[in-house]
């Protein structure tokens, strides 16, 4: 099929940017979306134009670098995908795309649709991890049992893949969904009870900090989440966080 | 905001649940009228905790508007906001602020009024010259004669149908909702934010076509 | 140089404990005072890091990519392996030992695997005492799953995303140290040179992959967790940014590469769809627990099958050839990885595959839907449930099983994996070839270690599943942590490395000029062009079967392409910005390099073993012949051009264990 692209560009975090139009040609139905973008750079390559610069790496869906913002929607139409897993059967021929980065204030743009999310690291500096030394002297793995559904439950949360596709796809910006998810992980394991409070406490200082919006609850995010982690984890993190300030 | 909201969601249940009684029972609504508009509890202690949540509401709104628009920076050349999320949760601030503008109407009707009789004239009989009994039916029917003041109550109280909407569930939510009971409260949530509106409304033209 | 392995004496289970008490140890006080570099974040860098920073040392961690929490090991999906005996089959530390030496085609060092083994236990414990969430039975305990190439139940497993949590337990260490200051992360950053001050590797030259900086960094060691170089082959299961070139620059600087040719073919990826294809998916190994292949049984099924004439159901159990099941019979779907994928391909080249491009195998659960659906009917009391029902019963099963994995296939290939089976076909996924290390993960460069995959020293010539993980893991948290410690403790008086010497000045220089010929090159031909025509000659000639003729002309037109390659290349862009072609021409140029030496040491290697399958060396039904005299490691030390490597022999000697045919008949 052939394409119509409108594509962010900006040279750098300082340079101002606009959207750009691009043609592609031939495209397989069986391409994933990078694949097409990976034409595209191709044929900017062989012309002497600067390719579109983008993040990927794993291109199964797990590492969480890829973050395009496509058609109105984060990692585009399809649902329970990240962008390298999209495909293209999912567009018609003669289409217009339009793709643009993830809009944050706490996620500046470096160049194109790279993004910076270093802010979701520095929310789990804050507090992201039990604090137990790994020197493996620890007690035996089954020595406290852990119901089932609690360990699934955590596991669920546990699958974000810290993609920032919530922050993107948010009218608000807000990351409640990512640190609701990690708070979530460990609220729910007794190992990570013992510091349940400061940590809830310090990350969401840290995410307030970071210059991310507040939650209003309209679900756009479990809903455009690659890894359909649940609105639950946040209501649960609000309950953490209420625990923590009584 | 949600704790906020909640005092607003009961104060709206209690609201309806005495201006039906206009409609069942002009007596026992008068009665409860008078007993509200001059209990001391009800109006030195409930009415500034009311005005206070109702200011802290919509202030706290508009400040979290802010900063979340705040929080991006550079907006999206197209955004698709209908693919993951209802008209009532991205637009709380436009129904809000519909509210409030009823509110200042809702005030000037029936609030400013009762003050100035009240706290300006000292009158706190609950009477007034040609009605027998307490005035309070007589007045709201009054209110009602006019139909450009009805339109603009039905219009506002369906705003504030699609502010429940989202509101109801929202607050819980925010309160630390748990799944367990997510769908039970998304079934009452629904059915406050139409009962609500949709009484208010009945009341509104109800009085409207029998005075 | 000879090779030292520097193997402690002693009975084997003995070693690693008499040698940790008798290693020489850094006092708390002076380890704030000595600084390492790990180069890689992934879940053996990763978890290095932490310990290390945990231990008192100052920590510089650098990753390629955004953050740590990105680094490819969060790609594997099956499982990690410990012996914790808790399903009480019999497993055991030796058994662990046993088996994976035995798998890894008695290609590995003894010690290290046994090693291995002992603290395979202890990394479940840490795991679960950092909060990771390990799928769990009714009772509260911990579940397991068993994996090809043995016959008990030791896979530990967090839904199909167990490399993912056991990576984000290691994030999660680190962050910890993050937030202490004692790691100082670098993220976006990549590793273009080792410095050797006096012999001894003591910095590393990154550029900032933002602004195009390049840095100097000083350490007392340099810890290289890199990971592997599967992407030698273009397309592969690993990350599009996985590279070689840590691992390579410092084999240039003196550190001797194990091994390269051993490399792991994984059974069951996504098929290829078409050239454009930019990497390989793969689908856990654990499907093959519930999961049959075949093909059909005769050539004229596959071409109907082809044409959309008849599907795959359509086939009775007669017409279908269950070639693992038939060829060996004892452990069926589960024979290891090497042994699957090569059947795979001797039924593709036979003409059986059943996709478009002829590379595809079929991977059948109605089966095990049957099987489970009958047990739960049971459960559930069900009296005389009608096929539907079961089918139905058993695809829950599967599907709390599997579930992520049947929904990445249903997203790549658009077809329903529960109504019709999956394809699959072998794709590259591991290298067990390396860095080659001594017992304390130093390189033949003091100072230098290589841990996690980037090293050699594990897994023989073929990997188990669920083994990577728990390499990276046993490396980072609990090996390299005590050894570099007997390096370290004559460096308490060294004090801080200066960045302004000759030794820096030197390595900047080389990686600055490699730079700008890059960006000043202004050739006809861009990088990918480069890395895909690698990418075909290593699949076609160094790929899942090898033969001396083939791996001449490899190294001929490697050589040919590489020479090219400094001709034409063409880099887009400045070298002080943002430049993903250009990071990646540095990376594609040490492919070309590695490519060579690669078919250099399987054309030396004149034995079949693991993954390495010389078409030379077989037995008359087809399978690997190994050869008693090859039973060494080949480490190469760098002399220029690849051709003109030497080759040195670590000689593998196994006295726990008796050397046997790799059978699984």
């Amino acid at each position: 099929m052939n394409l119509t692209l409108k594509i962010w560009r900006q040279k750098d975090s300082k340079t101002k940017g606009q959207m750009v139009d691009y043609k592609v040609t031939e495209i397989s139905e069986h391409m994933s979306f990078l694949e097409m973008m990976d034409v595209l750079n191709e044929q900017l390559v062989n012309s002497g134009e600067e390719p579109v610069a983008f993040d990927h790496d794993c291109r199964e869906g797990i590492c969480g670098m890829c973050s395009m913002y496509i058609n109105g929607e984060a990692h585009g139409p399809d649902r329970g995908v990240t962008t390298c897993q999209l495909h293209m059967r999912m567009f018609k021929d003669g289409d217009t795309i339009t793709i643009e980065p993830w809009r944050a204030a706490a996620f500046p743009v470096i160049k194109d649709l790279v993004v910076n999310r270093s802010a979701f690291d520095r929310i789990q500096h804050a507090g992201g991890y039990i604090s137990v030394n790994t020197s493996g002297n620890t007690q035996d793995a089954n020595s406290i049992p852990i119901s089932k559904h609690a360990a699934d439950t955590a596991m669920d949360a546990a699958t974000c893949i810290g993609c920032g596709a919530c922050v993107a796809t948010c009218k608000n910006s807000s990351a409640m969904l990512f640190v609701g998810a990690k708070v979530s992980q460990y609220a729910l394991l007794p190992q990570g009870q013992v510091e349940a409070a400061d940590r809830v406490r310090n990350m969401v200082a840290q995410m307030d900090l970071e210059g991310f919006g507040n939650c209003t609850n309209t679900g756009a995010c479990e809903v455009e989440c690659p890894k359909g982690i649940s609105l639950d984890n946040i209501a649960r993190m609000n309950r953490e966080l209420m625990k923590a300030s009584i | 905001m949600a704790l906020s909201a909640f005092f607003l969601m009961f104060f709206l249940l209690q609201h309806l649940s005495i201006n039906i009684l206009s409609v069942l029972s002009p007596e026992t609504f008068n009665e409860v009228s008078h007993f509200m508009g001059t209990n001391p509890i009800v109006q030195f202690a409930l009415q500034p905790v009311l005005i206070f949540a109702v200011v802290f509401h919509f202030v706290m709104g508009f400040v979290l508007e802010l900063r979340n628009s705040r929080a991006r920076n550079v907006s999206y050349a197209k955004n698709n906001g209908a693919a993951n999320s209802t008209w009532m949760s991205r637009n709380m601030i436009w129904t809000g602020l519909t509210i409030l503008a009823f509110i200042g109407l809702h005030f000037i009707d029936f609030w400013f009024p009762e003050i100035n009789t009240k706290f300006i004239q000292g009158d706190w009989s609950g009477t007034m010259q040609g009605v027998d009994g307490f005035r309070y039916h007589e007045e709201l029917v009054h209110k009602f004669a006019h139909p450009a003041r009805v339109i603009a109550y039905v219009v506002s109280f369906i705003f504030l149908g699609l502010h429940l909407a989202h509101g109801f569930t929202s607050a819980f939510q925010s309160m630390g909702g748990t799944a367990g009971r997510k769908k039970t409260l998304q079934t009452i949530g629904k059915a406050y934010s139409i009962i609500i509106p949709a009484g208010f409304i009945f009341i509104a033209i109800y009085h409207h076509f029998n005075h | 140089m000879a090779l030292d392995s520097k193997v402690p004496k002693g009975p084997i289970k003995d070693k690693w404990t008499d040698y940790k008490n008798h290693i020489n140890l850094v006092n708390p006080a002076n380890k704030r005072h000595i600084d390492v570099i790990v180069v890689g974040t992934g879940l053996a860098g990763g978890s290095a890091s932490a310990t290390l920073a945990e231990l008192g040392y100052n920590v510089k961690a650098f990753a390629y990519q955004d953050s740590p929490r990105r680094a490819h090991s969060i790609a594997a999906q099956g499982g990690i392996n410990a012996a914790k005996n808790y399903q009480g089959d019999g497993d055991s530390t030796y058994r662990l030992f046993y088996d994976t030496v035995k798998g890894g085609d008695y290609r590995s060092r003894e010690a290290n695997v046994y090693r291995l083994a002992e603290v395979s236990a202890n990394i479940i414990d840490q795991c679960v005492a950092q909060g990771v969430p390990f799928a769990r039975d009714y009772g509260g305990l911990l579940d397991n799953r068993s994996f090809g190439g043995v016959l008990v139940s030791r896979t530990f497993y967090a839904k199909g995303q167990t490399g993912q949590q056991l990576l984000l337990g290691a994030y999660s260490a680190m962050n910890r140290q993050i937030a202490r200051g004692k790691i100082e992360m670098f993220n976006r950053h990549e590793m273009l040179d080792v410095v050797i001050v006096d012999g001894k590797a003591r910095g590393i030259i990154a550029r900032n992959l933002v602004t195009g900086e390049i840095e100097r960094h000083s350490a007392h060691a340099v810890v290289i967790a890199s990971g592997g170089y599967g992407n030698v082959y273009f397309l592969s299961t690993n990350a599009m940014g996985s590279n070689v070139t840590a691992g390579w620059k410092i084999h240039k600087k003196g550190a001797y590469f194990a091994n390269p040719c051993y490399t792991q073919i994984h059974p069951t990826c996504i098929p290829r769809s078409g050239d454009y294809q930019s990497k390989l998916t793969l689908m856990s190994e654990s499907l093959r627990n519930d999961g049959r292949i075949w093909v059909p049984n005769n050539l004229e099924d596959v071409k109907a099958i082809k044409e959309g004439t008849k599907k795959p159901t359509d086939l009775t159990e007669d017409q279908r050839d269950y070639f693992l099941e038939r060829r060996y019979p004892a452990f069926g779907n589960l024979v290891p990885r090497d042994v699957a994928s090569r059947a795979a391909k001797e039924r593709c080249d036979a003409g059986y595959g059943v996709n478009a491009t002829g590379e595809a195998v079929y991977l059948d659960f109605a089966a095990s839907f049957e099987r489970y659906g009958k047990e739960q009917a049971k459960i559930h009391n069900i009296e005389n449930p009608s096929a539907a029902k079961i089918k139905e019963l058993g695809q829950e099963i599967v599907k709390a099983k599997y579930g992520n994995l049947f929904q990445m296939y249903e997203k790549i290939i658009d077809q329903n994996p529960y109504e019709t089976p999956m394809m699959i076909y072998p794709a590259v996924h591991y290298t067990m070839g390396g860095v080659w290390v001594d017992y304390n993960l130093m390189t033949t460069i003091p100072g230098c270690y290589a841990i996690g995959e980037a090293n050699f020293s594990d897994h023989g010539a073929n990997r188990l599943g669920a083994s990577a993980l728990m390499q990276g893991l046993a490396d980072g948290y609990f090996v390299l942590p005590y050894t570099i410690g007997d390096y370290l403790a004559d460096d308490i008086r060294t004090g801080k490395i200066a960045t302004d010497t000759p030794e820096f000045d030197a390595a900047e220089k080389d990686v600055t000029e490699r730079i700008e010929f890059f960006i000043n090159n202004k050739g006809t031909h861009s990088v990918d062009y480069y890395h895909k025509k690698l990418g075909k000659i290593m699949w076609d000639k160094c790929g899942m079967s090898r033969s001396a003729e083939g791996l001449n002309e490899a190294i001929e037109e490697i050589s040919a392409l590489r020479k090219d390659f400094w001709q034409n290349v063409n880099v887009p862009g400045t070298a002080t910005e943002y430049n993903e072609q250009l990071a990646k021409a540095g990376r594609v140029a040490d492919f070309l390099e590695l490519g060579e030496l690669f078919a250099k040491d399987a054309l030396e290697r004149e034995e079949s073993a693991g993954g390495h399958f010389r078409e030379e060396h077989q037995t008359e039904d087809g399978e690997a012949k190994r050869l008693k005299e090859f039973q060494f490691v080949s480490a190469w030390e760098y002399k220029g051009e690849p051709k003109d490597a030497i080759l040195h022999k670590e000689p593998l000697e196994y006295e726990n264990i008796e050397v046997k045919e790799r059978s699984y008949k």
